[in-house]
């Protein structure tokens, strides 16, 4: 089984996995990172959302021989220094969640999104997040956080 | 107001609480308390328990100030784990910033209550407990302070978790009493006095779920996310049509696999709740024994399997005429006044699908069963459920290992919708650990995960309705054509003689004729109620427009004085609170109003989990028949609001969940195969055909009630009834995408 230098949350990470193994069940199964989550493992949903040399991407139709080299970013690394990020403390403030369960892959969609567009609009965030799914239906408070997370960020915030 | 103890009686379906003991109280290291529910058995003397680490615990207060509730209640998104507490901490007087939300360590409805949630109940059966347990411990806070104060304890008052002499100002915090407060008499529950609504601090404010913080840094403690020592890794392959029996398989090869650590034939008992035939693969990682499966070669008798097919169902369900075989209510004299040559009379038929419970956290469990050679086996799960002691009962009943040994780690759920109700996914996972002698943590693939679900059945029902001259619906006859799994028709196919409009309806009959289709069915969202809203309500926009009359007019008039139809029933309808949500959403929505061309307003009500919900939708059309839904004005009446922020959060996403399933799924079997497994042909409404919500919430002053469901069987007649208003098109079927629709 080949062996890889992964580079997660800037931390450089060794793993022994088949070259086929998609990097979410690398980050669940075998790193312990739990936070991306499996909802479809055909780059359906969004939920396994990670992003790779700063783009999003569906880390269940990835497989880990392609993400060697490139910078992973995980929603276990979004926080900086113990800090929460804006759209994490904004995500909590507006109570965006219901069950939770798609919230790490639509805040590494939004997060992308943010450091693209300080000031999206409603189509902005339309095209970045329509490839996240939310069965309990939050996304009338996840456009709402971005554009709340977007002006924090405008007026100096870390994104 | 409602007599609690016959709804208890008549909610026995959902796991009812045993009979309450008694509150217990405990001493705390550290000079803390702690307070609970009693255990009947245990002596009255609280001494006997004190410095009991495992007792009974609901509350505590720490000596630092700090103040713990336990939440018992499974949460799945519908924020109970939030609410329940909020109402403690009212209750006691305590600040929302000094308490911290615990899940119960365990699943014994002895201690902590109710552990099973469906229906929409939880928060309506819990309220008086909850404020109980809340108003017990500001009583005893206020009779410590009343000692340490050396003041008469009429003139304090707790707030803001301190209590405070109102002639001094002097205050205690609850921290600094706590020690104190333990050994104060337990007041008699006839004693206790709860807040006024004007007094609340808590309730009805809005607050971010207790476990956002988790959900957003990716350490949210799902069950698809346990992590044991020593654990493995399985997945179980079925037949592909329910119901069929192993004949053999190439176990051996599926062994040799990369990453598998152990595969089984494994015989179940023909039970879909139970344990089904199926392979078992358990190995060092999910992906590999997802891989394993493609090398799988199983034979499988397909002779008692699942033979379904929708297109045979819907030529049966076309063939039925407007009466059925069994009926269900019969009231008035329907023949009478369809024959009357001064009545127009209509008939139609409507259709829903089948629908998959789509929870995005896929089915899963953790188990690890450890054998013992000597006395009893020991069995702790890590579990995602809706219903633990449930899953203990089957336990015992299988296994033989009473509840004592038998742990359960209750998980946050990533969704349920009413599909982890059922323990066979939790046995399967036992069965692995069982034959590994490891923990194990079963995963089932999407495609598992929609191939055997308990669907939301589909189902058709002919309408038929009169109205007389003065424009007044006289009539009205609803024949359901159902599903009969195995023969026995489901308790979801209908028609319920409760259900809003037959209790408000002089002339009415509903029959039912039921089609045996063996898919398994189960409690989706708002169960009977989201086909029969669609089906009804649509049909009465149908009436009204036959009648001439204005639909909500014409629901005003239907509903007539203000009346609770059976007294003190939370089941049923009060038309008073229906004519006030139906009278808000006219006036929010601005009913009436002039419309560009292709655009139009819909209206619908409906009444069931106790909840009075009116909608309307504002919809577009274009002349490819592409759908937009604008906007939806939501009115309610669920009595007070709890959590302000997550009784909007429910509401909201009740509409874009419900719109999501009428615009595009529809789960078809063939063969008793089901033929969407995946998201590639199960489409979920995007953020950008999201509709803007506005909610408004009526707070009567009955009690409480709740939120997770009633939301959703409005919105599709809705939508229905506006999309007819933009085109002058009918929609009887769903999804959108089968009537002729884009969205």
């Amino acid at each position: 089984m080949p062996d890889y230098q992964l580079n997660i949350n800037n931390k450089s990470v060794s793993v022994s996995a088949p070259a086929d193994m998609p990097l979410l069940w690398v980050l669940r199964d075998l790193v312990g990172l739990t936070g991306t989550k499996y909802g479809c493992g055909i780059g359906q949903c969004g939920a396994c959302t990670v992003r790779l040399a700063g783009a999003p991407v569906r880390s269940c139709s990835l497989p880990v021989s392609a993400a060697e080299g490139a910078k992973i970013a995980t929603i276990e690394g979004l926080a900086k220094d113990g800090a929460l990020s804006t759209l994490q403390a904004v995500w909590i403030e507006e109570d965006v969640a219901q069950c939770g369960y798609c919230q790490a892959g639509q805040l590494m969609s939004a997060s992308a999104l943010l450091e693209q567009n300080v000031n999206p609009t409603d189509a902005d965030i339309d095209q970045a997040m329509s490839g996240n799914y939310c069965r309990c239906g939050t996304y009338i408070r996840i456009r709402k956080a971005i554009h709340t997370a977007a002006a924090k960020v405008r007026e100096g915030d870390q994104a | 107001m409602s007599r609690r103890g016959e709804i208890s009686h008549s909610l026995q379906e959902f796991g009812q609480v045993s009979r309450r003991g008694f509150l217990k109280l405990s001493g705390l290291a550290g000079g803390g308390m702690m307070l609970g529910w009693g255990v009947t058995g245990f002596a009255a003397d609280e001494t006997t328990l004190v410095g009991s680490a495992e007792l009974n615990a609901y509350v505590q207060v720490q000596g630092d100030g700090k103040i713990i509730i336990y939440s018992g209640s499974p949460e799945m998104g519908q924020g109970i784990k939030t609410s329940l507490p909020m109402i403690v901490a009212e209750e006691m007087g305590a600040d929302w910033a000094d308490v911290t939300v615990v899940q119960a360590p365990e699943v014994d409805p002895e201690k902590y209550g109710r552990q099973s949630t469906g229906g929409s109940y939880t928060l309506y059966l819990n309220w008086n407990l909850m404020r109980e347990m809340g108003a017990t411990a500001r009583d005893m806070f206020l009779a410590a302070a009343a000692i340490a104060l050396e003041v008469p304890k009429a003139e304090l008052k707790a707030e803001g978790s301190r209590v405070i002499h109102l002639p001094s100002g002097e205050s205690r915090t609850y921290g600094q009493l706590a020690a104190l407060a333990h050994k104060q008499p337990l007041p008699s529950k006839e004693s206790l006095t709860f807040k006024d609504r004007e007094d609340y601090r808590i309730l009805g404010q809005s607050i971010s779920q207790v476990d956002s913080l988790e959900i957003v840094t990716g350490v949210g403690d799902f069950g698809i996310d346990t992590k044991v020592a020593d654990m493995l890794f399985g997945c179980y392959v079925k037949c592909p049509a329910v119901g069929g029996t192993l004949i053999s398989a190439n176990i051996d090869e599926v062994k040799r696999q990369p990453g598998v650590v152990d595969a089984w034939i494994i015989k179940g008992n023909g039970d879909v709740r139970e344990l089904m035939d199926g392979v078992g693969i358990v190995g060092t990682d999910t992906w590999s024994v997802f891989k394993a499966r493609e090398a799988l070669e199983a034979r499988w008798d397909e002779g008692n399997a699942s033979k379904d097919s929708w297109q045979k169902f819907v030529a049966f369900a076309e063939a039925q005429p407007a009466t059925g075989d069994k009926i269900v209510i019969e009231a008035g004299d329907v023949d009478a006044a369809f024959t009357s040559p001064d009545h127009k009379v209509i008939s139609q038929l409507y259709e829903y699908p089948y629908l998959s419970h789509l929870c995005l956290e896929p089915m899963n469990c953790t188990a690890h069963y450890q054998s013992s050679s000597a006395g009893q086996d020991q069995l702790e799960l890590w579990l995602p459920t809706q219903n633990g002691p449930r899953v203990q009962e089957m336990v015992k009943a299988r296994y033989g290992i009473g509840k004592d040994a038998v742990k359960i780690h209750m998980k946050r759920m990533g969704g349920s919708f009413g599909r982890r109700t059922s323990q066979e996914y939790v046995i399967e996972a036992i069965e692995l650990s069982k034959r590994s002698g490891r923990p194990v943590k079963l995963t089932w693939t999407r495609e598992d995960s929609m191939r055997y679900d308990f669907l939301r059945e589909g189902g058709f029902t002919h309408m038929k309705g009169a109205v007389n001259a003065e424009g007044q619906v006289v009539a009205l006859e609803e024949h359901v054509v159902g599903v009969a799994p195995g023969g026995t028709p489901s308790r979801f196919t209908g028609p319920w003689a409760s259900a809003f409009p037959f209790s408000t309806m002089q002339h009415v009959r509903a029959s039912l004729t039921t089609m045996r289709m063996d898919t398994p069915v189960g409690p989706w969202r708002a169960p009977y109620s989201n086909t029969h809203a669609f089906a009804s309500q649509s049909f009465f926009d149908e009436l009204a427009a036959l009648a001439g009359r204005d639909p909500i007019d014409l629901m005003l008039s239907l509903m007539g004085d203000r009346r609770w139809v059976k007294p003190d029933d939370i089941r049923s309808i009060n038309t008073g609170r229906a004519i006030d949500v139906i009278q808000s959403v006219k006036a929010s929505s601005g009913w009436g109003r002039t419309l560009p061309a292709a655009r139009g307003l819909g209206f619908a009500f409906y009444f069931c989990h106790a909840a009075h919900v009116a909608e309307v939708a504002e919809v577009s059309v274009d002349a490819s028949g592409q759908v937009t839904l604008h906007k939806v004005w939501a009115a309610v009446d669920v009595g007070p609001i709890i959590n302000m922020s997550g009784a909007t959060s429910q509401v909201q996403g009740s509409i874009i969940d419900g719109f999501s399933a009428m615009a595009g799924q529809k789960i078809t079997m063939e063969d008793g195969r089901i033929q969407q497994t995946n998201l590639d042909r199960y489409p979920v409404l995007r953020i950008d055909q999201a509709p803007e919500v506005e909610v408004t919430f009526i707070q009567s002053d009955f009690d409480p009630t709740g939120l997770g469901e009633p939301g959703l069987p409005p919105l599709a007649p809705a939508v229905a009834n506006a999309i007819f208003a933009a085109t002058g098109r009918r929609v009887r079927k769903m999804p959108l995408t089968d009537a002729g629709f884009r969205v």
